[in-house]
């Protein structure tokens, strides 16, 4: 097991590496000449070149990238060019926000997904199962085709508007600073941006579940199991089991996608987190920004990669040899 | 034959697997039985319908299979059995050997966690006694350094070891009825004898009752008191094992001793054409369009079942011929 933890993260090393070289990449494949954004229309050679050594933009690429990745080991991506605040704040505010819709979207969307997925793969025989496996798969299917900001703007008229039960946007009265999740008032703000969030989960989920379950219910050893006398609810934890590390794949991507806000979601709630901000910075051509949140995300994903690997490998005893 | 009941009975069983005019009739009428201490073999070629008759013995059909005819294990009517009472049935009175040991067993769990469940299900007690169970029939079945292995997961074993597991867990209930599918032929040739002998050996040992399916007359000879050869979802010829092997009524039988490769390298002559669609049997005989001693009457009607000696019956128009000849 050991030896199987020490190789999966060296396999996430040259990931990153990959990753960080693409994020500082951007500023070179983005279209414009990123020095164009800090400089006057009418700057003369002398200004150009001044401003170049003191951004150093002057020293060859492999230099530039070592820099600029030192300092990104160190959390520092340089200011935001929009707020003047340092990148590794407004990322970090924006993660931090971020994860508050993950926190509960996360749970929810897997017990929801994973549970619609399995009632449809374990569905009895018959009509009465063959309904019950139609209804499931509908809601998946819908959960994935429908936009989910969509949604969110729908909830946002239903029950904000209309019915007045919940907040329509926003982190509550403190804002993002005075926000806690501990507090009742507060967790109403939480309320539609979570349940918008992980329709596209559960759906992706559901389907990927009852696939799973599927499968390995057609497989011998679940004849084997019948014959042994076990009971149906028994028979269903031994395909589960059977499925769980397929599942927890999908789930890990999830999680990620969950992980990384959403660039169309949140802004229909006003929600600061990474999405909004990604959707900001694209907007003002904040470079150094896009830089520090797509990497930040990017090593989330890396990280819940290798977190799948590992659980995977703690449940399946065939891959936890291999 | 003794006044005692049967064990095991299967009365008329017609198995169809679909419906309308594609669905397939796998099994066409079969009836047999087995008594206790009895190894009844099952002979025929794939698609004969041998396996299908026997998972309808502990009713483990798909649920798109439509089962009519008793089906029958200690008096007791399968087919309306509860769902505890079901379950007492599989694993408890009878359990099953299946032919893929590579397939059969969860690969996620470990050979004694899976062989302890099948205990815990039908004898309860805790956990360590269900394990101490599983260590006892694991050394029941000679799989060396059984302690050892228990905590195995099965990608881990053999073929071979791996199919001891399969009947280490079909004996760890103490079953009366065992139902073997085939289970050697999925094994080398050299570990195929050495798990014969076992299940042999234990059926003696534990006295139990015993369906072995198998498309290998070798085997069936081996073990067999009884033999049933199937052909196209019928039993064609039934009776003692060495009558059937020996003199041969029906002539499928017939052609499948002839088709043996024979130890003096002789070449086999095999049966020519192939079995009939089982979506449209023939209205007569399912052999006769390959039969070497067909008659105008084989295709007329399906011949009736013909005693023709003492536990023995034969599906065959010229039964009487044959048996003069």
């Amino acid at each position: 097991m050991a030896r199987t933890i020490l190789w999966r993260l060296l396999y996430a090393l040259p990931i990153a590496f990959g990753v960080s070289l693409v994020c500082f990449m951007l500023v070179y494949i983005a279209p414009g000449d990123p020095l164009q954004t800090v400089l006057p229309p009418d700057a003369n050679a002398e200004m150009i070149e001044i401003v170049k050594r003191a951004y150093g933009f002057d020293k060859p690429l492999p230099v530039q990238f070592a820099q600029w990745l030192w300092r990104a080991a160190h959390g520092d991506f340089g200011l935001s060019v929009a707020t003047r605040r340092p990148v590794s704040l407004e990322v970090g505010g924006a993660l931090a926000n971020t994860m508050v819709l993950a926190v509960f979207a996360v749970p929810l969307s897997f017990a929801v997904g994973a549970g619609l997925g399995t009632l449809a793969g374990c569905a009895p025989p018959g009509r009465l199962g063959r309904t019950l496996d139609r209804l499931v798969t509908g809601t998946a299917v819908m959960g994935v085709s429908v936009p989910n900001y969509w949604l969110g703007l729908v909830l946002v008229i239903v029950f904000a508007v209309e019915l007045s039960w919940l907040p329509a946007s926003g982190m509550g009265m403190g804002g993002s600073d005075g926000f806690s999740v501990l507090r009742w008032a507060d967790l109403h703000y939480l309320v539609l941006p979570v349940v918008t969030l992980a329709l596209v989960p559960v759906g992706i989920i559901a389907r990927s579940t009852r696939a799973a379950v599927l499968e390995v219910r057609g497989q011998d050893f679940v004849t084997t199991l019948r014959a042994k006398g076990l009971t149906e609810l028994a028979v269903v934890r031994h395909v589960l089991k059977n499925a769980a590390p397929g599942m927890l794949a999908v789930m890990g991507l999830q999680f990620g996608y969950l992980m990384g806000g959403s660039i169309l979601v949140e802004p229909v709630f006003a929600w600061p987190g990474s999405g909004t901000l990604l959707g900001r910075a694209i907007v003002n051509r904040d470079v150094p920004v896009l830089q520090g949140a797509i990497l930040s995300l990017a090593l989330i994903f890396v990280a819940t990669n290798l977190a799948v690997d590992l659980l995977q490998a703690a449940m399946d005893p065939r891959v936890r040899r291999a | 034959m003794t006044g005692a009941a049967p064990l095991a009975e299967l009365d008329d069983l017609r198995v169809q697997f679909g419906a309308g005019p594609d669905a397939v009739q796998a099994v066409r009428g079969v009836s047999l039985h087995v008594m206790p201490g009895e190894v009844l073999c099952l002979l025929g070629e794939s698609g004969s319908g041998k396996s299908v008759s026997m998972r309808a013995l502990l009713r483990l059909l798909p649920p798109q299979a439509r089962v009519t005819g008793g089906v029958q294990v200690e008096g007791q009517e399968v087919g309306r059995l509860s769902g505890r009472a079901l379950r007492a049935l599989r694993g408890g009175t009878a359990a099953m050997v299946f032919q893929e040991p590579m397939t059969a067993l969860d690969p996620v769990y470990t050979v004694g966690q899976q062989i302890a469940e099948s205990v815990q299900q039908h004898r309860g007690g805790t956990r360590a006694a269900a394990r101490a169970r599983a260590l006892e029939v694991l050394d029941l079945v000679r799989v060396p350094d059984a302690a050892r292995r228990l905590d195995a997961y099965p990608h881990e074993l053999s073929g071979g070891l791996r199919q001891r597991v399969v009947i280490a867990m079909a004996l760890a209930c103490r079953p009366r009825l065992l139902l073997a599918d085939e289970p050697t032929t999925a094994l080398d040739a050299t570990v195929q004898i050495q798990i014969l002998v076992l299940l042999r050996g234990l059926q003696r040992e534990l006295g139990m009752g015993m369906v072995l399916v198998t498309h290998d007359l070798g085997v069936a000879a081996e073990v067999s008191d009884r033999v049933a050869v199937m052909y196209a979802g019928q039993i064609v010829e039934q009776g003692p094992v060495r009558d059937v092997l020996r003199r041969p009524v029906h002539p499928y039988t017939r052609g499948l001793l002839a088709s043996v490769v024979r130890a003096d390298g002789v070449e086999a002559p095999g049966i020519p054409g192939s079995p009939p669609d089982l979506r449209r049997p023939p209205p007569g005989c399912a052999f006769a369009a390959r039969c070497p001693a067909a008659v105008g009457a084989c295709s007329a009607a399906v011949p009736a079942e013909q005693k023709v000696g003492p536990g023995r019956t034969a599906r065959c128009v010229r039964v009487g011929e044959s048996v003069a000849a």
